[in-house]
């Protein structure tokens, strides 16, 4: 089938799409994005979050199909140009990035807390990001780079 | 087998140019080289990689533990279009078996299955769907066998032998002392009997990698691992090729936690290029993931302890039997760590220790960070509570009383090497202030066990606190050859000086990258430093795993950047002369005295470039009593857990970790703190939530929504204090960091929940119905409806089968 969609401001169109094909699918392999990761493609770890029409969604669980219209804002769509964004950069200055397999989606689903709630609680944060696994870090630097980046946001 | 028709130029795949990056030397937290291209997610990990031209690969496993294969029929499969290659065992040119230890796993299944989820075809094909449905197609005609899936029974001599050698795969024996004059001394003996479910890494990015075949014959192969050369050799051998024609580079690798130590796809891929000259790539996914790792071993232990009435330990019995499942993987090196870890970081006078590792039809386990150790710490932890319980004593003082110190022996007859703070860490961790304890009642629901599933308003809630202590060896020991190379090069690019780092040191989180870029700035004094990509075209590294690269890889590139200094400074001596005093490099200027005697532009018109192999001191394996100099270095950590159970419905919460442990030195300190926060969070899985389940041979729950790991919801901060106390022997005086936080932290957190309910808890992970004390451990066989105990008994996840 053909799809066609709003990706990170930009309109994509992708021919030959199975019907079966996630949008995390065709994100990583049709459209050369393949910063939303696939660690669990069963919706339990987060790490493929992306913005489908400003919500927050698991990729691998949106139907290629579902996504014909919409307007998609992933990882790589988060920065405006060649600066990080303020989460971005606290991420990385928090020291919240070991393998970095859960990252984008961390990147995503913060960038989210944040616009609904520029300063969320500790509780709040907690609650926030505990759809997103990360095996690495034991969340404490994450929850480190999200108070940063609250803090330079807010 | 079929062949592709059309063969397309030979493919390449451009290197990713290495990021220059700048401040940070050792001892100072240095941001990560690759954390930029990580958080925008341009870093490429294996499972990212894509060609023109590239097909995928898949994997077909057996559905039964045990099984003979009579026939496998790939014709359907092949005529699929779309599909471009089947290959069984009859298409593995070289050696059919690999393993790291003893080569006893098939490549592909031939003949005998050994475990559920064994691999038996693979197929390459456009689309990653066409490669799943061509698996259907595939027919495999199987007799079914009785699965052997306990350990204990494997080892009886009457049990099927699931290898030619027989079901024990080893049995280290350490006898120390004299244990039957010393079981006459005791005035206080205590007994128990524990047990560790089988722990999944877990790690986020799944196996996967792409090959490339070269067109010569050859193949490229771009993967996750913790170990470049291992794999690269084992790859070259069941290839049939010779090691030069079979090439790694790392690929981003997302996490590894001993599960990468292996292999999984690597061959697999590389059969399937070479045989479609397309490049291939081979992505498991979650559930498959679960089959291509091998797991932590499930143990069973029982102790018995011996002691004076004033506390002093005077005998250690511990025998184990660990599950290796269904191939040797590293097991061999986990029977003898277990062993030596067995009786904890005490004086214990005697001991007798035996550990058993058997084959059976369960997935196959290896390595896991703690490697031994982690089950052995349960257990003897588990033991020296109950110990200060029989004897009134308070847990901290029984254990200080016993600590080990420098000059001891350990009871496997190595001499304890400075320093071995076990007091100090104690101590300290006991030391630090308690968290604040609310009342409970009227709490925020999300400071309740249960959280707001609001299963608790603060009724039945108790809280309890909890100590544990470990060691753990660092490096690899026995009388391995253990070493790494670096390749250090300077040099004067854009008009600045550079160095560039080459190892195969396999990055796979923990930082090693920074690391290396640190001590390249250290020894040289030059800001701008590149650490290339990790491949095969340098020099082994030596795995990631022992917690040993910041030591190993560290320690090479510390000397390679010596010797690298050392021609500079001959250079400087020809041109100043031999009396140009005590030369050092600051920030780009060599300088004598304090003062600037040459920039390094004026020396470096030709770079300077220098490769080296660094080594600890020799190991050596143990003799027929389990006594030797059988380990490199001991790292030491302590751990002090509190929790809250809501008693009632056998829900906890942890409030707070805290943990000491000696590191030598804080290479870099954030990230240090970092890996001992994730470390802790795995000791935290362990102790309630992490099991892979496994009945009558078959994986249970292989998917995230089964197998539970720690959220930001169960996981509480972790407070610390680091020890630096440098090891004389170290670079640096540095200790390997990774393990030892994983491995204190479960026993500490299975104490408190102890001493919030009063029960035994015997068994990690710890599960609701234990803590409420219906079921001591889950039960053996699931129960039936109608049998006895079946409302009370039944497991949620059992009952769903029924
Ligand atoms: S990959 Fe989508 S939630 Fe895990
Ligand atoms: S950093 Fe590795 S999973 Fe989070």
């Amino acid at each position: 089938m053909r799809l066609r969609l709003e990706v990170n401001g930009e309109r994509r169109e992708v021919d030959g799409v199975w019907e079966g094909e996630s949008l995390l699918y065709v994100l990583r392999e049709r459209l050369g994005l393949p910063g939303s990761k696939n660690a669990c493609e069963q919706g339990e770890c987060g790490s493929c979050s992306v913005y489908m029409d400003g919500i927050l969604v698991c990729s691998c669980l949106v139907l290629a199909g579902q996504a014909e219209g919409r307007e998609v804002v992933t990882v790589e769509g988060i920065a405006g140009g060649d600066e990080l964004h303020p989460v971005q950069e606290a991420f990385v200055e928090a020291g919240a990035v070991q393998c970095g397999f859960c990252t984008p989606g961390f990147v995503v689903a913060t960038h989210d807390l944040l616009r609904r709630e520029p300063e969320p609680t500790d509780a709040e944060i907690r609650e926030a990001l505990a759809g997103n696994l990360c095996r690495c870090t034991g969340y404490e630097k994450i929850l480190d780079a999200v108070r940063l980046a609250a803090q330079r946001t807010g | 087998m079929m062949r592709a028709e059309t063969v397309p130029a030979t493919p390449t795949r451009e290197r990713p140019e290495a990021p220059v990056t700048r401040p940070g030397r050792i001892g100072e937290s240095t941001t990560r080289a690759d954390g930029v291209p990580k958080v925008t997610g341009e870093f490429e990990y294996s499972s990212d990689l894509s060609m023109d031209g590239m097909l995928w690969g898949a994997t077909l496993r057996s559905p039964h533990p045990h099984a003979n294969i009579w026939s496998v029929d790939t014709s359907e499969a092949e005529a699929m279009p779309g599909v471009f290659a089947v290959l069984t065992h009859e298409d593995v040119p070289g050696r059919k078996v690999y393993g790291m230890e003893i080569p006893d796993q098939p490549v592909l299944a031939w003949e005998r299955i050994r475990y559920g989820g064994e691999p038996v075809a693979v197929v390459a094909a456009d689309h990653p769907e066409t490669a799943r449905l061509a698996l259907e197609k595939i027919s495999v005609e199987y007799e079914v066998l009785d699965p052997l899936t306990d350990a204990q029974e494997a080892m009886k001599e009457d049990a099927p032998k699931l290898h030619l050698s027989g079901n024990v795969l080893r049995h280290v024996r350490i006898d120390h002392g004299n244990v039957a004059k010393a079981s006459a001394e005791a005035d206080v003996v205590v007994t128990g009997e524990y047990e560790v479910g089988m722990q999944d890494q877990a790690f986020l990015g799944p196996e996967s990698g792409l090959a490339v075949p070269d067109g010569e014959g050859g193949v490229d192969l771009y993967i996750s691992t913790q170990w470049l050369h291992v794999d690269r050799d084992q790859v070259a051998e069941s290839l049939g090729l010779p090691p030069e024609m079979v090439r790694l580079t790392l690929s981003g690798v997302g996490g590894a936690f001993g599960g990468r130590e292996d292999l999984s796809m690597q061959v697999h891929a590389c059969l399937l290029a070479l045989h479609t000259e397309r490049p291939v790539k081979m992505v498991y996914n979650r559930e498959e993931s679960f089959y291509g790792h091998v797991h932590r071993h499930p143990a069973k232990m029982s102790y018995e302890h011996g002691a004076t009435k004033s506390g002093e330990l005077v005998y250690v019995k511990a025998r184990f039997v660990l599950d290796g499942g269904a191939y040797a993987s590293s097991s061999m090196a986990v029977c003898l760590n277990a062993a030596t870890f067995a009786c904890g970081p005490y004086k214990v006078p005697n001991a007798e220790v035996e550990s058993y590792l058997a084959y059976t039809n369960n997935p196959p386990c290896g390595a896991m960070r703690g490697f031994g150790a982690v089950q052995a710490c349960f257990g003897h932890e588990s033991q020296m509570d109950k110990l200060a319980e029989a004897l009134g004593m308070d847990p901290v003082e029984l254990r200080v009383k016993n600590a080990i110190e420098p000059g001891d022996r350990f009871p496997f007859g190595q001499e304890v090497p400075p320093p071995a703070p076990v007091v100090e860490i104690l101590e300290r961790v006991k030391a630090m202030p308690m968290p604040e304890e609310k009342e409970v009642m009227g709490r925020d629901l999300r400071e309740l066990p249960g959280g707001v599933s609001n299963t608790t308003h603060g009724e039945g809630v108790r809280r309890g606190v909890g100590y544990a202590v470990s060691f753990k060896n660092i490096g690899f020991s026995a009388g391995f050859d253990d070493y790494s190379t670096a390749r250090v090069i300077l040099s004067i690019e854009d008009g600045e000086p550079l160095v560039r780092v080459h190892t195969a040191a396999a990055e796979v989180g923990q930082g090693l990258v920074t690391l290396q870029a640190q001590i390249a700035r250290t020894e040289l004094g030059v800001e701008r430093v590149a650490v290339l990509q990790a491949d095969t075209r340098v020099g082994s590294a030596g795995s990631t795993s022992a917690s040993r690269q910041s030591y190993v890889t560290g320690g090479a590139v510390k000397k390679a950047c010596e010797a690298v200094r050392e021609r500079l400074f001959e250079r400087v001596r020809e041109e100043l002369g031999e009396d140009s005093g005590d030369l050092s490099v600051e920030n780009g200027d060599v300088v004598s005295g304090g003062e600037v005697v040459l920039p390094l532009s004026e020396v470096l018109d030709e770079e300077i470039e220098e490769t080296v192999e660094y080594r600890h001191k020799p190991t050596y394996p143990p003799d027929e009593n389990g006594q030797g100099d059988v380990h490199v270095q001991f790292a030491f950590s302590a751990h002090r857990a509190v929790v809250e159970v809501d008693v009632e419905l056998g829900l906890v919460r942890v409030v707070e970790l805290a943990t000491a442990q000696d590191v030598g030195k804080a290479m870099n300190p954030q990230a240090l703190e970092g890996q001992i926060e994730g470390g802790v969070a795995q000791g935290l899985g362990l102790a309630l939530l992490e099991e892979i389940q496994i009945k009558d041979g078959r994986i249970q729950n292989a998917s995230f929504t089964d197998y539970l790991l720690p959220t930001t919801l169960d996981m509480p901060s972790v407070k610390m204090d680091i020890l630096e106390l440098a090891d004389p022997e170290a670079p640096y005086g540095l200790k390997g960091v990774g393990e030892p936080p994983t491995i204190s932290s479960t026993p500490a957190i299975v104490a408190a929940l102890r001493d919030a309910t009063g029960r035994e808890l015997p068994r990690v992970p710890v599960k609701p119905e234990q803590i409420v004390g219906i079921a001591k451990k889950p039960p053996d066989a699931p129960p039936q409806p109608g049998s006895a105990g079946y409302a009370e008994l039944g497991r949620l996840d059992e009952r769903r089968e029924q």
